[in-house]
This record gives structure tokens, C-alpha cells and sequence, in this order.
């Protein structure tokens, strides 16, 4: 039985390979990096979060909104983890339209931790027409959008470089080898230096692609630490429990006469009765 | 079958029984006679069955939260994935539950395949079953259109623009369709209504799949007949349920490690771009379990012919049991017929690897060498083996001690051989 459970498995096992095979081929050759949050216990690095959101606010929020964020967020266990007066803090830099008020008036008031992030334009086509007709994507579930994920985004960040003799680039558009087609709108918004980190931190270009790409993937998937939690545990759980069901389904079964072990059981005993017969241990022979 | 009829033991029992007999039902359930060599192959009805009933349930929770509106779809997605008390893991898990149900629905119906369980005197349960995957499919589509981002949005114009081919009425058919003169709002609101209807149609032929069933009892590795004085069965409670179970819980681990370690793997990042009917993405690719139709259709020049033999495609599982007209159902005596499962296997496979890649150069020219031997391995192959195939004899019953363990007779051939091989050789 334990034989033919084992092939069961092993069968499982490799119907699920066209799926590792789909999901091998929409990795291009993107910077390798070693993400904390990757694995079985991955989880996020607080300081780097922290880092990450200085750099989405003081560089990308210009142009790029995160409207599926509320600042609570920032203060919630498994992100950044600001303390709660700290998010109040960083909320409160920001103004947001609220109403109407019972003047039927829309007003301006500063944001709350209940609030949504707020966004650079009121909506798509200003942000449009505002760079250039290339729309800067919502950054809230970019991590999850793109092929390649956070290798994608580091990789993006880090691959300016000066176009090739030849290569035919129009007023505004820039040279970056990750982009597909190789064109992107967006100037190189990370250089040394460009953020000053309150933690102190050298802001190389590198640290700052590092950090905000953290803070990209913990904003497209808030949830990321619990659920690695909670899948490890499930695992040993099932570990457990399937031994449990395992012994007793061999008990009950064997209630049920004869067990295919014993069939085996019964040819082994006749290859040895034969072979002694014969006088040579087939597999000593030679 | 030998069951006895049953009489409750209570007086309330009897009184109860001869109104419904839903106690009479759960104990036929319960001692449903089944082949005592059922093989882990046949685990997988009651893992569909888990399957269907965790998307009913999740879908059910989903629904509280989810808003089938085109402004508010996706955000609402959101909403459910970072606000919603575990709402992240009740989607992942309907979304993967979703290529979790198709992995093992393809399972099952090549295990049909391989043993003939779609033969006589078990052709109703085939085609009830095939129904039930051509309403998943319908299911699965439309559940992948909820999300509204890019890929909901673009696979439901190309596929609902596949019936504007109907020659005179398509395009009315297609508008009818949308309620509109576009994928939008309409659409969506009429798609959330199906999708969430169709899962309970499901489970209402999942009632008539198993009821019909449990007319004739289930085929075996064999392919027999078995014995019907119930020396060759088993009661399914305890034993078929504790094996069921077991095979559930190894492939509820495969499941739940897609949940928690790579939900996202299955599906495509496209799909977390919000709709836009004015973008349309590089490569429209549906769901990976859709992939071998969509390479069929593409395979095909025209859209109307495209359209005709992806139906077909379908379609021709149903005339199954009068194409393939061996007497014998089970792979294991038919040596042929066996070479040719796996061809058709490894085509199948082929065929959804080309219907993710770009219909051009070699894929194209694969695709449609994949679908036309899809369609000879029904329409010639099977009709001319039954007719010429020699098949290996068959045993006289299932407790043929050397058939519980078929790879014993493997074993004793090559015992035997080793020594002829020793006798025969000249010692060295």
C-alpha cells in the first residue's frame, strides 16, 4: 500500500510541474537580489518599509498614487509599523477633500489614519495629460501587476542607462533595458543621495531601489507575513493529521482480509523457497 | 448489489422513513458496496466533490463583499484582500480552488478514460459528468471576469465575441449577450447573477452524477464486472471514506500550498491592472485549464471553423461511449489502446502549452498537428482499435490474487526470467 501511495504522490507531484514550468518561463533575466520576504518564512524588514515609504513619498508620490492604502496601514502589524502617533503625523501632512458639509460645500481638511492615501491627481486623465500621455500606474498593487514582481521594479529602477548608437529615442523618452520595448517615459528618478533617510542610512541608488521595492510588495500585499505564518502552520497540522489518518486507515483496512503487503509478503517467501530450492541466491550469483 | 433493505430501529424511525426515506438514503450511502480494488485514481470524486463545495462556500462569503460594478469591481477586490477579516485568504483560496477543482476534474476524466468507465452500462454518468464540466467552464470564465482587471476584461470580449461568428444572428446574439454594444456594466452585473447561479446548477447535477452512479456501482481497475453476492466488495463506510480521506488531505496540502506560498502563480499579473477598454494587453490568454480549447481555436483559420471545432472538441467526449467500441473497458488488457491514452495525454498537454504562446511560426504549425490527431483519436484510432485491437485476456473475477497487486506478475516474469537467463547462460 505505503508503494502504490507513493507513486499517488509522486504523480501529484509532477501534474503540478507544468505549473512550475509556466511560472519558471515569465522569469526574464532580472537582477538577482535575495528578497527577505521571499520563502517559506519570509517576512519584511521594518527599517527597510520605513525607508521604502520616505522614498514612494518624497519620489514617486509626485506622479504615482496608492489609492488602495489608508495611513492606518502604515501603523499595522506585519508593515512598516510606524507607531500610531507617527501615522497620525504623516496623515496629517496631508490635505483631502472631504463633504459635502451641511452648506452642501466640499472642504479641505487634513488627512486622518482612516483615510485613503491621497493621490498626486483627482483622477486618470489628468494624470495623463500631466506626463506626457503615459498614465504613472497606481503603485498599491504594482508588485502583483507586473511579470517578474519585485525583481521587475528593482530591476526597472536600476536600468537606466545611456541608449544605444542607433537606437532611436524621441523628446521625453528614455533608455531602460528592463522595459519592455526598452522605452519608458519616466526619467531615472532614483540618483545617490536624492533622499535624505531619517535613520540615517546612506541613500545609494541601490538602497533606495532596495527599499522601495519592500515597500512596493508590502503595499500589494499587506497580509504577506500572516499568511506565511499561518500557511507553516497548516503544513505541520496536515503533517500530523495525515499520519493520523494514515494508521487509521491501515486499522481499518486490515480488518478487511487480506492486504496486498501480504501478497508480497507470500512472493518473497517463494522467491526464497525457490531460490533455496535451487540451491543459489539469485542475487549472490554471479 | 446485495443490500438489504433497511428498516429503522425506532419506532419514530419507521414512522419518518415511510414518509422521506432520507434514513433509508444515508444508509445506502454509508454501505454502498464498493470494488474492494478501487485504486487512489478513484479518490477523486469525493476530492470534486470537496472542491465544488469549498467554492460554494467561499463564493458565498466573497459575495458579501464583492461589488459587480465596472468603477467598483476591482477596488472592491481590494477592499476584500486588505480589509475583510481574512478576505485575502478566502480569495486566494476561491481563486486557486478554482485551478485546484480543474487539476483534479482532469484527473478524473482521464481516469475515465484510462479504465473505460464511460462504457456500458455507465454512459449517462458520462455524459452527466461532461455537462458538469462544460458548466464549469462557463463557471470558471465568468468567475474570471469578476475581478474586472485587464485579463477579465479582454478574455470576455474575445470569448463572447466568438458567437458573432454564427453566421446571421451572431451579432445579435453578441449584443444580446452583452446588453450592450460592448463588454461593460451590463455584462458584468449579468455575470456575477450566472456565475453565482451556475455553481448551484453544478451541484444539482453532482447529485445526478453520483445518484446514476450508484444504479450500476462503480467500474475497477479491471474493467469487470464484479461479483454481485458482495465477496469482492466493501461497505463505502468505513473503508472508502478513510481512503478518501486520506487522498483528500494530501491533495488539500498541494492546494493549500498554492494558497499560502504562491497564490498568485496561477493566475496572470495582467489581471491586477484595472479594465480598460482603451488598453488591450500584449497576449490575451484565458486560465491555464482553458488553454488546450483556446489552442484549438486559434488553430483553425477561419473563426467560424475555429469556434466549430473547439465545441467539437468538447462535444465528441460525449459520443465517447459508441466511438470507441471495444468490448473490453479497462487499459490494462488493451495494449494498444494504452499506447495511445498517453499519446493523447502528452497531446492534450501539448495543446495547452501552445494556446499560452503566440499563434505563429512552429506553435502554429504544432497546434494544428495537436488538434487534428486530437480529433483522429477519437473520430479513427478508437472505432479501428476496437474493431482490430487484440486485447490480453481478461481474469474470471477481481479476486484473482495476482490482480490486487498487478505489479506481482511483473515481478514473478522477471524472477522467472532472471533464472532462465542463469540456466540458459553459460554460467560464464
Amino acid at each position: 500500500m505505503l508503494v502504490r501511495l507513493s507513486k499517488f504522490i509522486i504523480i501529484i507531484i509532477f501534474s503540478t510541474l507544468p505549473f512550475v514550468v509556466f511560472a519558471e518561463e515569465k522569469k526574464i533575466n532580472f537582477i538577482e537580489t535575495n528578497w527577505s520576504f521571499d520563502g517559506l518564512f519570509g517576512t519584511f524588514d521594518r527599517a527597510s518599509l520605513q525607508r521604502g515609504y520616505q522614498v514612494y513619498q518624497e519620489v514617486c508620490a509626485g506622479c504615482h498614487s496608492a489609492q488602495h492604502l489608508s495611513y492606518r496601514n502604515l501603523s499595522e502589524k506585519g508593515g512598516p509599523e510606524f507607531s500610531i502617533e507617527e501615522a497620525k503625523a504623516i496623515a496629517s501632512q496631508f490635505e483631502i477633500q472631504d463633504g459635502p458639509n451641511s452648506d452642501g460645500e466640499m472642504f479641505m481638511r487634513s488627512a486622518r489614519l482612516s483615510d485613503k492615501f491621497a493621490k498626486p491627481y483627482p483622477n486618470v486623465e489628468a494624470s495623463t495629460a500631466a506626463n506626457g500621455g503615459a498614465y504613472p500606474p497606481d503603485m498599491s498593487v504594482l508588485a502583483k501587476a507586473r511579470v517578474g514582481g519585485a525583481d521587475y521594479i528593482y530591476s526597472l529602477l536600476l536600468g537606466y542607462e545611456e541608449a544605444p548608437e542607433n537606437f532611436d529615442l524621441d523628446d521625453g523618452v528614455y533608455y531602460n533595458k528592463y522595459m519592455s520595448g526598452k522605452k519608458i517615459k519616466m526619467s531615472e528618478p532614483l540618483s545617490d543621495g536624492v533622499v535624505e533617510y531619517t535613520d540615517g542610512t546612506e541613500s545609494s541608488k541601490i538602497q533606495m531601489a532596495k527599499d522601495v521595492t519592500n515597500f512596493l510588495v508590502w503595499a500589494s500585499e499587506p497580509h504577506l507575513e500572516s499568511r506565511h505564518r499561518m500557511g507553516f502552520k497548516t503544513i505541520i497540522y496536515l503533517i500530523i493529521l495525515i499520519t493520523l489518518v494514515y494508521m487509521s486507515k491501515q486499522k481499518v483496512w486490515s480488518r478487511f482480509g487480506s492486504k496486498p503487503e501480504e501478497d508480497e509478503e507470500t512472493f518473497d517467501k517463494i522467491e526464497k523457497a525457490v531460490s533455496e530450492y535451487e540451491g543459489e541466491d539469485p542475487k549472490t550469483f554471479k | 448489489m446485495s443490500e438489504e433493505k433497511y428498516i429503522p430501529k425506532s419506532k419514530l424511525g419507521q414512522w419518518f422513513d415511510s414518509r422521506l426515506p432520507l434514513l433509508t438514503l444515508s444508509h445506502h450511502l454509508q454501505s454502498y458496496p464498493t470494488p474492494k480494488n478501487l485504486n487512489y485514481w478513484w479518490t477523486f470524486g469525493g476530492i470534486l466533490t470537496f472542491c465544488l463545495i469549498t467554492q460554494i462556500v467561499t463564493g458565498l462569503v466573497l459575495a458579501m463583499h464583492y461589488v459587480a460594478h465596472v468603477d467598483h469591481a476591482f477596488q472592491s477586490i481590494e477592499h476584500i484582500m486588505r480589509d475583510v477579516n481574512y478576505g485575502w485568504l478566502i480569495r486566494y483560496v476561491h481563486a486557486n480552488g478554482a485551478s485546484m477543482f480543474f487539476l483534479a476534474v482532469y484527473i478524473h476524466i482521464f481516469r475515465a478514460l484510462f479504465y473505460g468507465s464511460y462504457k456500458a452500462p455507465r454512459e449517462v454518468i458520462w455524459i452527466i459528468g461532461l455537462l458538469i464540466y462544460i458548466l464549469m467552464m462557463a463557471t470558471a470564465f465568468m468567475g474570471y471576469v469578476l475581478p474586472w482587471g485587464q485579463m477579465s476584461f479582454w478574455g470576455a470580449t474575445v470569448i463572447t465575441n466568438l458567437f458573432s461568428a454564427i453566421p446571421f444572428i451572431g451579432e445579435s446574439i453578441t449584443t444580446w449577450l452583452w446588453g450592450g454594444y460592448s463588454v461593460d456594466n451590463p455584462t458584468l452585473n449579468r455575470f456575477y447573477s450566472l456565475h453565482y447561479f451556475l455553481s448551484f446548477l453544478i451541484f444539482g447535477l453532482v447529485v445526478l452524477h453520483i445518484w446514476a452512479l450508484h444504479v450500476p456501482g462503480n467500474n475497477n481497475p479491471t474493467g469487470i464486472e464484479i461479483k454481485k453476492d458482495g465477496s469482492e466488495t466493501m461497505p463505502f463506510h468505513p473503508y472508502m471514506v478513510m481512503k478518501d480521506l486520506l487522498a483528500l488531505l494530501l491533495f488539500i496540502s498541494v492546494f493549500l500550498w498554492f494558497v499560502f506560498f504562491a497564490p498568485n502563480v496561477l493566475g496572470h499579473p495582467d489581471n491586477y491592472i484595472e479594465a480598460n477598454p482603451l488598453v488591450t494587453p500584449a497576449h490575451i490568454v484565458p486560465e491555464w485549464y482553458l488553454l488546450p480549447f483556446y489552442a484549438i481555436l486559434r488553430a483553425i483559420p477561419s473563426k467560424l471553423g475555429g469556434v466549430i471545432f473547439m465545441f467539437s472538441a468538447i462535444f465528441i467526449l460525449m459520443l465517447l461511449p459508441w466511438l470507441d467500441t471495444s468490448k473490453v473497458r479497462s487499459a490494462i488488457f488493451r495494449p494498444i489502446y494504452k499506447i495511445f491514452f498517453w499519446v493523447l495525454v502528452f497531446v492534450v498537454i501539448l495543446l495547452g502549452y501552445l494556446g499560452a504562446k503566440p499563434p505563429e511560426g512552429i506553435y502554429l504549425i504544432l497546434s494544428r498537428l495537436a488538434t487534428a490527431y486530437y480529433f483522429i483519436h477519437f473520430l479513427l484510432i478508437l472505432p479501428a482499435l476496437g474493431r482490430y485491437e487484440k486485447t490480453d485476456p481478461l481474469p474470471q473475477s477481481i479476486s484473482d490474487p495476482v490482480l490486487n497487486k498487478p505489479g506481482i506478475l511483473d515481478k514473478f516474469k522477471k524472477a522467472a526470467a532472471k533464472y532462465e537467463g542463469e540456466n540458459v547462460g553459460s554460467f560464464k
